[in-house]
């Protein structure tokens, strides 16, 4: 329960600071950093899936709510959620986590970072493929993606470093 | 699924009564310059209208075409491929689908969905944007589209192989559709890519700078439907 609520808290705050303040930086003109999908990351680690996969599903329809894009950010969002437990295997190289204990910070900080670039590059991939939706501008949605990965995997580790105390 | 229902556009009215506060230099004076021109245009009328030539104005016979209101910006987008824009004015305010978006320096948008106190606008930074536009003082017209490039820059196609195109000529609604008036302005001429066979396509420089709107203009066009009805007729 104190899980649930702890969770709910950081799912509002993340939806406002991203809504209010990222989705205005506008660096260089046109970059704006996709923060929220930190919660994937900083969500416990749990052998069951579904309440991440709720928590994600809402958490992209609420940022698509605010800025007029029609669940891409949803589907992105729950793609990666989708996706973190097997990613995170293929990493660390491990079949079995020690689910209790896991954390971004008790991994080696090289396959940490391996790790958050796989996913945002992945997210970031689909969103502008779905915003652009065609193959005539193949190279804006790549380049697009590239550079914003830059920035939000940046901001990310940044946060994580700042934020978490190391095991 | 859009910004214009009541929790995300109070949370996007909270913000903009903080934001409004930064743009308000630029803002008056734009609105300024407005009303400078306005007040210019008011007394070349005043002029021509004397005893003398007095004429007897029929008001049962005199239409009137289009209807405008105010509104505010709450939400401005101009970093994505398919931008959309919030206004703080609803179907309360008489504010419909489809009505044409604009300021004193040019086109901004087109309305799409319509709540109570909210509705959102189709940029015409989007790729579903399509207006028809005409160099001023000529009668060929073409679409202006957006290639997501640059927000001050927007395109436009299909103009006819014979227009006579210059760099810096002004760009203007062609009033072919029944959502945009003719002659409100759009850009100007900032580069023409020509073949052999045709204008490929011509960047036209926005008026307006899409970064900084805040106080716009809806049209409503009241023959709309009569024009709708008649069209859908001959398709029969």
């Amino acid at each position: 329960m104190n899980n649930l609520f702890q969770n709910s808290i950081w799912f509002v705050v993340l939806v406002i600071i991203q809504v209010l303040f990222f989705n205005n930086i506008n660096l260089f003109g046109y970059i704006n950093p996709l923060f929220y999908i930190i919660f994937i990351f900083y969500y416990p680690l749990k052998k069951e899936k579904i309440s991440l996969l709720f928590f994600s599903f809402f958490l992209g329809l609420c940022i698509d709510f605010f800025s007029d894009t029609g669940g891409i950010n949803a589907a992105a969002t729950l793609f990666i959620a989708y996706i973190r437990l097997p990613i995170l295997s293929a990493i660390l190289r491990k079949s079995e986590f020690d689910y209790q204990l896991f954390n971004i910070r008790a991994i080696s900080f090289g396959k940490s970072i391996w790790y958050i670039i796989t996913l945002t590059f992945i997210h970031h991939l689909i969103v502008f493929g779905l915003d652009y939706f065609s193959f005539n501008e193949f190279w804006n949605i790549i380049s697009k993606t590239f550079i914003t990965s830059i920035f939000t995997v940046s901001l990310i580790l940044l946060a994580i470093i700042l934020f978490t105390k190391r095991r | 699924m859009s910004s214009a229902n009541n929790i995300t556009g109070g949370i996007y009215n909270k913000l903009n009564s903080i934001n409004d506060f930064f743009n308000l230099k630029t803002e008056n004076q734009r609105l300024l310059e407005e009303n400078t021109y306005l007040k210019n245009l008011l007394s070349i009328e005043q002029f021509s209208i004397d005893s003398i030539n007095k004429i007897n104005i029929d008001s049962t016979t005199q239409v009137k075409r289009f209807d405008y209101f105010s509104a505010k910006i709450l939400k401005n987008d101009f970093t994505r491929r398919n931008n959309f824009l919030l206004i703080n004015k609803g179907s309360k305010f008489g504010i419909e689908p489809e009505m044409a978006v604009v300021n004193s320096k040019g086109i901004i948008g087109v309305t799409k969905n319509v709540s109570k106190y909210h509705a959102t606008v189709i940029s015409i930074l989007n790729s579903y944007s399509q207006i028809n536009a005409k160099i001023k003082n000529d009668h060929h017209f073409g679409t202006l589209t957006w290639n997501g490039k640059d927000y001050q820059k927007i395109q436009l196609l299909d103009l006819p192989r014979q227009t006579k195109v210059k760099i810096g000529d002004t760009i203007i609604t062609g009033g072919k559709s029944t959502i945009f008036p003719e002659g409100i302005l759009v850009g100007v001429v900032d580069n023409i890519e020509k073949n052999n066979k045709k204008f490929e396509v011509i960047d036209v420089k926005l008026f307006n700078d899409m970064s900084s709107i805040s106080n716009v203009n809806l049209i409503k066009n009241n023959q709309k439907d009569e024009i709708i009805k008649l069209q859908l007729d001959n398709d029969e």
